[in-house]
């Protein structure tokens, strides 16, 4: 394995709220190479967004208590001052955030925005940097780029804005782009567009992409591999195919089930998994998803790690089932539908 | 009672315009074709997809069927009654008759009413039953959409956002309508919530004889819960056909392009999968493109009527049609896509728009 660009260990954030306090990532690992796509898939509250911001110093506060290593390049971003943060913030780690509509300055003409962000991270003059921000309006496939420049968000469509997000985290050619949800708020034919770009600038920049979203659909297209995230933590990772093929927790299995497919003859009735994610405030004893598992039995009691069970090297799981009873299981639940197909 | 075609729903020629007014006489500019031209029906007990990229027209059209909105012309007979024109105290009948639930199931609720204020009202409304029947009725009713009947006196912020669309769910239920009009129901939801809900709905459409109007932009969740789907596209309906038969032989070329583009959570399906990406983005509605509205972004467009004359609905095959030109051509293979290179339609400023 080639030396990783990004390696989080045991990364735990906590936040104190009058409830009391909530859990939002408890214990995410995983590394990151160059040109590589890793998908984080979660529910909403499953902490895939906290993690992503956490690793950019974004949830830093007052009643935010972090635990663990975030080392990129052989440092530790996690503890990094706020100064020196600024530096590779935007510059080596770049974020596109999931809103295109309030994530972009609503009184500045989004010439003026990507040219601040050039200037902030280079010396270069303010000409130069237009001329960059033009340069990268046309790679992300805005037509009209120098007279785009001069407009204002709103008078932009959302899936032009996205577009507008991703010429600015490109700016500075980051290593690393965090993209959350980057294709949520967009129809499905812009969705397409979107992701064939992000795409083709991560194979020509060789960067590494860390896609979030809720969606599996988007991951199986360009992500190669995948981590599940529930409660906080990462429930599944591995290879993407492992992942698809070979799903290990119930709960990854239970979400590939519970999606309609297109490709398939129509299901009759959909898999559907019972009851809502926990609290991360009281969060249940042992395996978080315990209560909405439909094969729990009395070890899950006890919080499993996450382990390689199976073959396959890289594919990680945190479920006691043996490997053949999980296989099993499994086959009864969702491959009912695929053997059909 | 209902017409002897035995559909519940006649729409004929719906128009819905939103003018845009400019200046202090607030004089009006132009119009916003939000739905221009619609016809469709719906069967008693069928389910009618509805589908179309944010700013089609879907919901303002599904808005128009329920009377939240006026329709600036055309027709709409309901049951029977023709409804179009009918003024608020002549619709209130039928307001029971049709009811709606909401794409946010944390806008949707009053936050400061209690659960069973929040069902119960339509009933008082609509005079029905006294305090202690209506609260029966909607305990039996929470437990209907799969809640508890303790939940009666909690407030909206208590619940998740599936529980709260069950309670979506219920209010709609409370006038025991015969059509309901769903607009993204599911949509807000989470994947695993998401299923969950659809299975409801499909239950509760056996169980109390309802018709649906369901309002959706994933075609995967319409496809899993419609008989027949209607494809819009700027304020028209381009397809409308049996479910299957419009994923297994897509015949508009709108249509075709929205499937291609429709992600599946399966690598080795995925990477066999073409997308067809469509040039440009959705012109504007205020002036939308003459003729077939998807000649500037149609893969399949040629030189001759696509520019000129306005495709209307016809019968290709058994109960599929299509606003298409070319549609057998394309079918057939006649005709194949050009390249696009992704042209721009001219960006409107709403406000700035000429006069029609």
């Amino acid at each position: 394995m080639a030396e990783p660009l990004l390696e989080v260990k045991g990364l735990k954030v906590r936040f104190a709220t009058e409830d009391g306090i909530v859990r939002a990532v408890d214990g995410v690992d995983f590394q990151l190479e160059r040109g590589k796509v890793l998908g984080i898939v979660g529910e909403s509250g499953s902490g895939k967004s906290v993690t992503a911001m956490t690793l950019l110093g974004l949830t830093r506060g007052q009643n935010a208590a972090f635990e663990g290593e975030v080392i990129y390049k052989g440092q530790d971003l996690l503890w990094m001052p706020e100064s020196r943060l600024r530096d590779v913030r935007g510059n080596e780690i770049a974020m596109i955030f999931q809103d295109p509509m309030t994530s972009l300055n609503p009184v500045y003409r989004i010439g003026y925005q990507i040219v601040e962000a050039i200037v902030e991270h280079e010396s270069i003059s303010k000409k130069q940097a237009k001329r960059r921000a033009i340069d990268l309006l046309k790679q992300v496939g805005i037509p009209n780029a120098s007279e785009r420049i001069d407009t204002y968000p709103h008078e932009l469509s959302g899936g032009m804005r996205q577009r507008v997000m991703i010429a600015l985290a490109l700016s500075s050619n980051p290593d690393i782009v965090i993209a959350d949800e980057p294709t949520t708020a967009l129809d499905v034919t812009i969705q397409a567009q979107i992701l064939a770009l992000l795409d083709n600038l991560r194979a020509e920049f060789d960067s590494a992409v860390i896609l979030i979203t809720h969606d599996l659909g988007v991951v199986a297209s360009i992500a190669h591999d995948i981590l599940v995230m529930y409660a906080g933590r990462v429930v599944e990772a591995g290879p993407k195919r492992e992942l698809f093929y070979d799903p290990q927790m119930p709960y990854t299995w239970g979400l590939l089930g519970s999606i309609p497919r297109l490709d398939r003859p129509k299901q009759e009735k959909l898999h559907s998994i019972t009851g809502s994610p926990p609290s991360l405030i009281n969060a249940p004893r042992g395996c978080k998803f315990r209560p909405r598992c439909p094969h729990v039995f009395d070890r899950c009691i006890e919080e499993p790690e996450l382990l390689n069970r199976v073959q396959a090297p890289d594919h990680l799981d945190r479920c006691w089932l043996s490997l053949d009873d999980k296989r099993r299981l499994r086959d009864e639940t969702i491959a009912r539908e695929a053997s059909i197909a | 009672m209902s017409e002897s075609n035995g559909n519940l729903l006649e729409v004929k020629g719906l128009k819905k315009y939103f003018p845009i007014h400019k200046g202090l006489m607030r004089r009006v500019v132009g119009n916003v074709h939000a739905v221009d031209d619609v016809s469709l029906s719906l069967a008693k007990g069928e389910t009618l997809g509805l589908v179309g990229e944010s700013g089609c027209g879907k919901s303002t059209l599904g808005r128009c069927i329920v009377r939240l909105l006026a329709p600036t012309s055309g027709e709409i007979v309901f049951d029977g009654r023709s409804t179009g024109q009918l003024r608020s105290r002549a619709l209130r009948p039928l307001r029971r008759e049709m009811q709606m639930i909401f794409q946010d199931p944390y806008a949707s609720l009053n936050p400061r009413k209690r659960v069973g204020t929040i069902i119960s009202d339509p009933m008082k409304i609509h005079g029905i039953g006294d305090r202690k029947e209506r609260k029966r009725k909607v305990e039996e009713l929470l437990e209907t959409v799969g809640l508890s009947p303790e939940h009666y006196n909690r407030f909206p912020h208590e619940f998740s956002g599936g529980q709260r669309q069950r309670i979506g769910v219920a209010r709609a239920l409370a006038l025991q309508p015969k059509l309901i009009v769903a607009d993204e129901p599911v949509s807000a939801l989470d994947v695993s919530i998401q299923a969950q809900v659809l299975n409801l709905l499909e239950s509760l459409q056996t169980r109390f004889d309802l018709t649906y109007l369901f309002i959706a932009h994933d075609l995967a969740v319409v496809r899993h819960i419609s008989d027949r789907i209607a494809v819009m596209y700027l304020g028209v309906i381009v397809e409308i056909s049996p479910a299957e038969a419009l994923y297994d032989n897509p015949l508009h070329p709108y249509t075709i392009s929205l499937l291609s583009a429709v992600p599946i959570p399966d690598p080795d399906v995925e990477a066999k999968r073409e997308t067809i990406l469509l040039p440009g983005e959705l012109p504007s509605p205020v002036n939308p493109p003459a003729a077939c509205r998807f000649h500037t972004r149609c893969p399949y467009v040629q030189p001759t009527l696509c520019k000129t004359e306005v495709p209307q609905l016809r019968k290709l095959e058994d109960g599929h049609f299509v606003a298409c030109h070319w549609a057998e051509k394309i079918k057939a293979g006649a005709i194949s896509p050009i390249a696009t290179t992704p042209v721009e339609p001219e960006r409107q400023d709403p406000v700035e728009a000429p006069p029609s």
